[in-house]
């Protein structure tokens, strides 16, 4: 019994797999976040040095790791794409980069807010996020460049390229701005003791799995889409029932 | 006969870069003044205290140097694209990745070498001391190599594009990044008495990094765009 | 100044409007523009389906 693993690689079969995993997806989502924010707000403890404000972290961290890990599997299904050809691939990490930039954008905005009671400031120029903010960037530079571009075969391609530059240059540019900020004295966030208590653990992991199936959800229904928009011209298309109505 | 052809031809496409870049000798002064006003520009918003200036030189002689060479980097490939020549290059059996290398050489020696040499005389404006400024000029000479070759990535990705200039510029920036910090770095750790060797070795590193890879991603962008 | 207050005054609040509230915020404009998407594309699609089918009925396809 093998499994035909490239059956889903073309975009007819993967439109309709999408379509029944999305609701799944969104439902887990849904159920995980409110587990998550209950065990965040309801039975985490107050923290002896941050107070109630550390609770913020249960959606920084989530939206920071989520950013981060987006941009890597946008950069794998790039690569993926330049190197098979395959315009799935392409399509995927398309559907991926706004998921990611806003994903960035509050981590930026939650760690802003984090660090105005914490530091007395709105922005600091902490390795984090101003590493968070240089990714915010480069996923800005992938959606203009790809918008740019009319052709969609060379603006996918483009676009990937300029994904996997970003990706090599991601650790580089984490590197440097770690360096820059400790000579420059920034300030990390620390907690209270030597270990987060048990439930902001808890509360932790289950934001952080929620805001990844919520990914999943919103990118396999964006990838449809766009496979709708690509390949309008085929039969297949047009024999669908939703286009037939 | 055969034996340095690669060289050959790096000296080839370097010399005819320079040839073309001397014919419009507008636009490589233009970036030059360019250079010059923004460094201008900053002690008349911030004000004539030295002090001040002094610890900012660095980082505005860096980030200026950065804008002049985006401002510069559409003209690299852009006038072989429109006139043909650079499909002549694509096709050609020599190595894409050398002329290209070439192309980024005459780029650098046309806009980033002049920035090295005029910075002293702008660090002055801002009271640099005579070590930060040698710093400043090492540190320049190792970096605005690296960013003229980011640079001609992006503008193999946006040949041709409507966004032009400033989407090269937005792609291009958040890569330059490391070379800003470790640059600036080393001015900085001079001006405070500390080692610059780390910094000056990360800087080199960098360059030869991108020596290594960027010509030929920026190959695979010309063809990207240009199929 | 006032605002620092205030945050300290109602931590959680705080927490809820500013991070939770935008967060929300977020989300839910995205899966708007998702679903906004999808719309538009069908439409377009179901648009040129029609055109294909007059061209066929008036024997042009």
């Amino acid at each position: 019994m093998a499994i035909n693993w490239f059956k889903y690689a073309a975009p007819t079969t993967f439109y309709g797999l999408a379509g029944k995993l999305v609701p799944w997806f969104a439902i887990s989502a849904a159920i995980l976040f409110a587990i998550g924010l209950y065990i965040g707000f309801a039975v985490a403890p107050t923290d002896a040095q941050q107070g109630e404000f550390y609770r913020i972290m249960f959606i920084h961290v989530p939206a920071s790791i989520l950013s981060m890990f987006l941009y890597l599997v946008m950069a794998g299904y790039a690569a993926l794409g330049l190197i098979f050809n395959t315009r799935l691939s392409a399509m995927m990490a398309s559907a991926i980069a706004p998921t990611g930039a806003l994903f960035a954008f509050i981590s930026l905005w939650s760690g802003a807010l984090w660090g105005k009671p914490m530091w007395g400031a709105w922005w600091l120029w902490d390795a984090r996020l101003t590493s968070e903010l240089i990714l915010f960037f480069l996923y800005l530079g992938f959606i203009a460049l790809h918008a740019s571009i009319d052709d969609p075969r060379r603006a996918d391609r483009a676009a990937a390229l300029l994904a996997i530059v970003g990706s090599v240059n991601v650790p580089i540019i984490y590197f440097s701005v770690k360096w820059w900020n400790t000579l420059h004295q920034g300030s990390t966030i620390k907690f209270s003791g030597t270990s987060m208590h048990i439930s902001m653990q808890h509360a932790l992991f289950t934001m952080l799995a929620a805001c990844w199936l919520y990914s999943i959800a919103v990118v396999l229904a964006r990838v449809r889409s766009i496979i709708l928009e690509r390949e309008r011209n085929t039969t297949w298309i047009n024999e669908l029932p939703e286009v037939r109505s | 006969m055969k034996k340095s052809t690669m060289l050959d031809l790096l000296v080839l496409v370097i010399k005819r870069d320079l040839v073309l870049a001397m014919r419009r000798r507008a636009d490589v002064l233009t970036t030059l003044i360019f250079f010059v006003m923004v460094v201008s520009l900053f002690p008349l918003g911030v004000g004539p205290e030295l002090d001040m200036l002094r610890k900012m030189a660095p980082g505005v002689l860096w980030v200026a140097a950065l804008l002049a060479s985006m401002l510069s980097l559409g003209r690299l490939f852009s006038a072989d694209y429109l006139d043909g020549t650079l499909e002549q290059m694509m096709l050609a059996p020599q190595s894409l990745s050398m002329l290209v290398l070439g192309k980024m050489t005459a780029h650098w020696m046309v806009s980033g070498l002049p920035l090295v040499l005029m910075a002293p005389v702008l660090g002055l404006q801002f009271d640099m001391t005579v070590q930060a400024l040698g710093v400043l000029i090492v540190g320049l000479m190792l970096g605005t190599p690296v960013l003229s070759m980011l640079g001609a990535i992006g503008a193999a990705l946006t040949l041709g594009l409507r966004g032009g200039g400033v989407l090269l510029s937005l792609l291009v920036l958040p890569l330059c990044i490391p070379v800003l910090i470790f640059g600036t770095g080393a001015v900085e750790a001079i001006s405070s008495g500390l080692s610059i060797a780390s910094h000056l070795s990360l800087l080199g590193a960098l360059l030869v990094m991108a020596l290594v890879f960027t010509p030929w991603v920026t190959a695979q962008a010309l063809r990207i765009s240009m199929e | 100044m006032n605002l620092d207050i205030w945050m300290r005054e109602n931590p959680l609040t705080y927490v809820w409007i500013g991070s939770y509230a935008v967060a929300l915020l977020i989300f839910v404009v995205e899966i708007a523009m998702v679903k906004h998407k999808r719309k538009i594309t069908l439409q377009q699609v179901r648009m040129m389906r029609n055109a294909g089918d007059e061209d066929k009925d008036e024997g042009i396809a």
